[in-house]
């Protein structure tokens, strides 16, 4: 049985020019209005096949959820889209990821300038041990940015967006490490943030936190996703069928089922889905 | 077995390894102490702490430690000057460049470096690195606490590189990851993420790399000289505190004498200054430790 190129039974706006698209519309060789595909993808860990023929279209501006049982391939499919597993030794790649019609493992591509698009946030807090403005402006100093004042526009800016400005802004100086875990994370998106990518990618990014903070950071990600593209791995369903567009069902590597958040939740059409949204294994 | 008898002797062997570890310490504290204390019955404090001049053995006698202390502190200074840039830059190679395997190979390597004896390290001083020095630059002298320096900073660098790796993979790879995840190099990351994180393990290395050359006695002792004088020159001689204890030792000082309990004097300064280095190590290490957790 092949599961994995289920496409999208449902659109929404991809560019303001476009509005909404008509099922039927879009076949997942179809990538113009998309703005990041995943084609034909296999990963490897030395001999473990950790992602199976995937493929999967993200519209501009949505919210799409990975989930599935631990080890089915979520963190591994998501950090393709900025190349973290290049780092890791005996990772292996067959595929083409698709961002603005550039395929983002051409030999041509600056890896450094990518994740300048493409924005990650982790699962577990991991600011600087540096002050929280030198945390939300690393991204741009690392760009060669040094000048303060429009340092300091894009560092209130970015903790506005995050909702963490009014419960800082007293205390821009102080390290990051000393904030509570919610903090911590928002101040990790912020940081995310300040570079301006087009892509935010979430590594279960409330596993960590408490259910006041997460329902913040939920909110974050509602509202953000007005100006970007967000992808994020969950393992609360919760969460998933709160915040996301398009959920997506991993099982042992392979995309079991993909569609409209609404539509997984209340009418799966696999029966591994159904039996995993309805907590009868995973 | 495991009885309850086993376990009480071995209790008890820890125990007294552990307690003759400390009388073994506090038993070198009470003889430098009492011997000390001798000595500045018979020389005033304020003498021995502002005089420039160290002349115990000669018939006019002054008992000023600063010549010493300038030699050990000149001497130390030049090791490190040595021993640390060369040893972060191995440790951040290390740590942030290379594969496991190629780090199992170089590693013993360098510490091959700490296991050299300080005598064979004397001798290149004086016969390799000083006469090379002198075709550089002219004048200087066959004894002088530059190269007794530099050769110090190479049998340090072990000690600086290895602790400054530990520290610097003790930095949790979630802190590169965000960096990378930024858009930055592995040369950005390295040093604005890793190097800072780790700056309180890298102080602790540079702090006990710089005792060891405090205490560091051979190479000074043959290649520094063993005049005492006051003066930051590199390129004359001069003696640190080891090395002055180290002449009277072995000369032929009667015992229970004024010039005997020299070197008591030059030891218990010696302690303080080591026992300092130490403790500020020991508080900066306690107090970062907890960073991450
Ligand atoms: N660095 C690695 N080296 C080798 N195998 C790995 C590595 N990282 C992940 N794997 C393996 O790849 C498979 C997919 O792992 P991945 O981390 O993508 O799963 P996941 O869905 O994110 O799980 P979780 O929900 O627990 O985070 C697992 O079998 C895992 O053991
Ligand atoms: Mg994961």
């Amino acid at each position: 049985m092949n599961y994995t190129t289920e496409i999208m039974d449902i659109y929404k706006e991809t560019s303001p020019e476009e509005n909404v698209l008509i099922p039927d519309d879009i076949s997942v060789k179809d990538d113009r209005k998309y703005k990041l595909t995943a084609r034909n993808i296999n990963a490897f860990y030395g001999d473990l096949h950790a992602l199976k023929d995937i493929n999967m279209n993200f519209p501009q501006n949505s919210v799409t959820a990975f989930i599935g049982p631990s080890g089915c391939g979520k963190s591994t499919f998501l950090r393709l889209f900025n190349r973290m597993n290049d780092y890791i030794e005996g990772f292996r790649l067959e595929g083409e990821i698709i961002l603005d019609d550039v395929d983002i493992y051409n030999e041509k591509i600056v890896i450094e300038q990518l994740r300048k698009d493409v924005g990650m946030v982790f699962q577990k807090p991991n600011p600087f041990p540096k002050t929280i403005f030198e945390n939300v402006a690393y991204g741009l100093r690392i760009q060669g940015e040094n000048n303060k004042s429009f340092l300091q526009d894009k560092v209130e800016n970015a903790l506005k967006q995050v909702a963490l400005w009014d419960e800082v802004k007293d205390d821009l100086k102080k390290n990051a490490l000393s904030l509570s875990g919610g903090q911590q994370q928002r101040v990790c998106i912020a940081r995310a943030l300040a570079v301006e990518p087009k892509i935010i990618l979430m590594d279960e990014p409330t596993s960590a936190l408490d259910p006041i903070s997460t329902s913040r950071i939920e909110n974050l990600i509602f509202e953000l996703r007005e100006d970007y593209t967000i992808i994020i791995v969950t393992h609360n369903l919760q969460q998933a069928g709160r915040i996301s567009d398009f959920t997506a069902f991993f099982y042992l590597g392979d995309l079991i089922e993909m569609g409209r958040t609404h539509d997984i939740f209340t009418n799966p059409k696999n029966k591994r889905t159904e039996n995993y949204i309805t907590g009868r294994f995973g | 077995m495991h009885t309850k008898k086993n376990e009480n002797i071995i209790e008890f062997l820890l125990f007294m390894s552990a307690f003759i570890t400390v009388l073994t310490t506090i038993g070198i504290i009470l003889v430098l102490s009492i011997e000390a204390f001798k000595f500045f019955k018979e020389v005033s404090i304020f003498e021995f702490l502002t005089s420039k001049e160290w002349t115990p053995l000669f018939t006019k006698k002054n008992f000023g430690i600063l010549p010493l202390l300038s030699g050990t502190i000149l001497t130390s200074l030049i090791a490190i000057l040595v021993a640390l840039p060369l040893g972060l830059t191995i440790a951040v190679y290390l740590s942030e460049y290379t594969s496991k395997k190629f780090r199992d190979y170089i590693k013993p390597s360098l510490e091959v470096l700490a296991a050299v004896p300080t005598v064979v390290y004397g001798f290149f001083a004086l016969t390799v690195v000083t006469p090379f020095l002198q075709k550089l630059i002219p004048g200087m002298s066959g004894f002088n606490s530059l190269s007794a320096g530099i050769v110090m900073g190479i049998m340090i660098i072990p000690i600086i590189s290895s602790m400054s790796e530990d520290a610097l993979r003790a930095v949790p790879y979630s802190l590169r990851e965000a960096s990378y995840g930024l858009g930055s190099t592995r040369l950005q990351t390295a040093f604005r993420v890793t190097v800072p994180a780790a700056s309180s393990g890298i102080v602790v290395s540079v702090i006990l790399g710089i005792s060891r050359a405090v205490g560091e006695t051979m190479i000074v002792a043959i290649a520094a000289g063993q005049q005492p004088r006051f003066t930051f020159n590199p390129l004359v001689p001069v003696e640190t505190l080891t090395a002055y204890i180290v002449q009277v030792s072995l000369g032929d000082v009667p015992h229970n004498s004024l010039e005997y309990r020299t070197i008591f004097a030059a030891g218990i300064t010696l302690f303080v200054f080591t026992f300092i280095l130490n403790n500020i190590s020991y508080y900066i290490k306690t107090k970062y430790r907890e960073k991450y957790e």
